[in-house]
């Protein structure tokens, strides 16, 4: 019972309380770019997410094999397997789709969400774990692209998922599927974010740069302050 | 002659109206994480022109000679991520064996590049928009060049929003993003400029 309760947790938490996108601020390139409709923010979101649980799996099934040391190549090589997958998928079934993310696809390689619960819970936890913390996490990535999505299309093309809306699409507000109504709009909703969370008596999320990115742990720029790094860096290198 | 003005217009879009941070959306992640201060924002962005180059000029005949040529494709994706990997690893080395004074300067950036989404982004376009070698490198220098002029003009503009008096809820991150909203505007008004000179 008490596993249950702890998996249910490892889901929810990724949906709401650490929200990849609005709370620890992480894949804010596919954020701000995929969002100009309801219907590409979706393909996106679940594109990342399948490649999310899946590398996660695999990782966490691996997480044994692999030497600490060369994790991240290994870890990169994973997900890019996986993203190209998806990206044959998308290119066969909904071309359109493919057309609308463009760049955006194959760049889930370097998506610092996936890279992100690699590093922090794929690599430390049970096959189960990591699957349903991909899972929470990919539809809580999904939920903020689907929010950011609707705002945007809603006000900037009058239309939701590509019907029109009656008022709203007489004039459209065009600024707003361009992309400074993209860093507007996500601006505004982390303002409201950090209100919400402040009124709950939560930590607001913070821009925390460096210290979001995977990478962190290798980075000189990170570690700087502390004198063992470079001795450490030499024997990785 | 004809070519040359190509190449230039490939450049100036890359830099103005195609502007990689402020109208594609790629590297956001240094372009908000790095530019609190100017220092920083010039040596991470001239690191980035650096592997931008290097990874165009390393890629581009793997693609064409390699895949292209073998039909392989579709492991664009994998192999460009690996080889831009490597290469990062292979010119901190080097840069830390022979050229010291370059590595201080630009090595500690080095490593938080491989998982740029800007350098991977360059080098998938220069494929998808089917650009020959020269145009491939002047794209990626111009995109390099594009993050450098975002970087630095929003460095300033960060700068100056220290000592503003922010209402309390839009601080941090909430006014980073409005901020660079208000510059990216700036940027729209480039759109067509390109076409106008050439074309």
């Amino acid at each position: 019972m008490a596993e249950k309760k702890s998996l249910f947790k490892e889901f929810s938490k990724g949906i709401v309380i650490e929200n990849p996108v609005l709370r620890l601020v992480l894949g804010t390139c596919p954020t701000l770019a995929t969002t100009t409709s309801v219907r590409s923010a979706l393909g996106m979101g679940l594109a990342a997410s399948i490649v999310l649980v899946c590398s996660n799996i695999v990782i966490s099934a691996l997480r044994k094999v692999i030497p600490s040391k060369v994790r991240i190549p290994a870890y990169i090589v994973v997900i890019a397997s996986f993203v190209t997958i998806v990206q044959m998928l998308v290119k066969a079934f909904t071309p359109e789709l493919d057309e609308q993310l463009g760049v955006f696809l194959p760049l889930i390689v370097v998506n610092c969400i996936i890279l992100g619960r690699a590093e922090a819970f794929a690599g430390k936890n049970p096959v189960l774990a990591s699957a349903v913390d991909g899972l929470g996490m990919g539809i809580g990535f999904t939920a903020a692209l689907f929010l950011m999505g609707t705002v945007r299309e809603v006000l900037g093309a009058g239309s939701f998922l590509g019907l029109s809306i009656p008022v709203l699409s007489q004039n459209p507000m065009l600024i707003f599927i361009l992309p400074p109504g993209g860093f507007f709009v996500f601006g505004m909703l982390m303002a409201c974010v950090n209100r919400l969370a402040e009124s709950r008596g939560k930590p607001r999320a913070e821009l925390r740069g460096c210290d979001a990115c995977p990478m962190a742990a290798t980075c000189k720029l990170h570690n700087e302050p502390k004198p063992e790094e470079p001795q450490e860096k030499e024997a990785t290198a | 002659m004809e070519l040359t003005k190509g190449l230039i217009a490939i450049l100036l879009t890359a830099i103005l109206t195609q502007n990689f941070v402020l109208s594609k959306f790629l590297g956001i992640c240094p372009f908000l994480g790095v530019s609190k201060k100017l220092n920083t924002a010039v040596g991470m962005s001239a690191a980035v022109i650096f592997v931008m180059a290097l990874a165009t000029a390393a890629t581009y005949p793997i693609n064409t000679f390699l895949l292209e040529k073998n039909g392989l494709g579709y492991l664009q994706t994998i192999v460009f991520i690996l080889v831009i990997a490597a290469l990062v690893q292979l010119v901190e080395i080097i840069l830390k064996k022979y050229i010291p004074a370059l590595y201080s300067a630009l090595g500690i950036y080095l490593p938080l590049i491989t998982t740029n989404c800007a350098v991977l982004g360059v080098v998938i376009l220069n494929v998808d928009n089917g650009y020959g070698f020269a145009q491939s490198m002047f794209n990626s220098v111009g995109a390099g060049l594009g993050f450098m002029l975002a970087m630095v003009m929003f460095a300033g503009v960060r700068e100056r929003m220290e000592s503003c008096d922010i209402p309390k809820f839009m601080r941090g991150l909430p006014i980073t993003l409005v901020a660079a909203s208000l510059v990216s505007v700036s940027f729209l008004g480039f759109t067509g400029i390109v076409e106008h000179i050439f074309g």
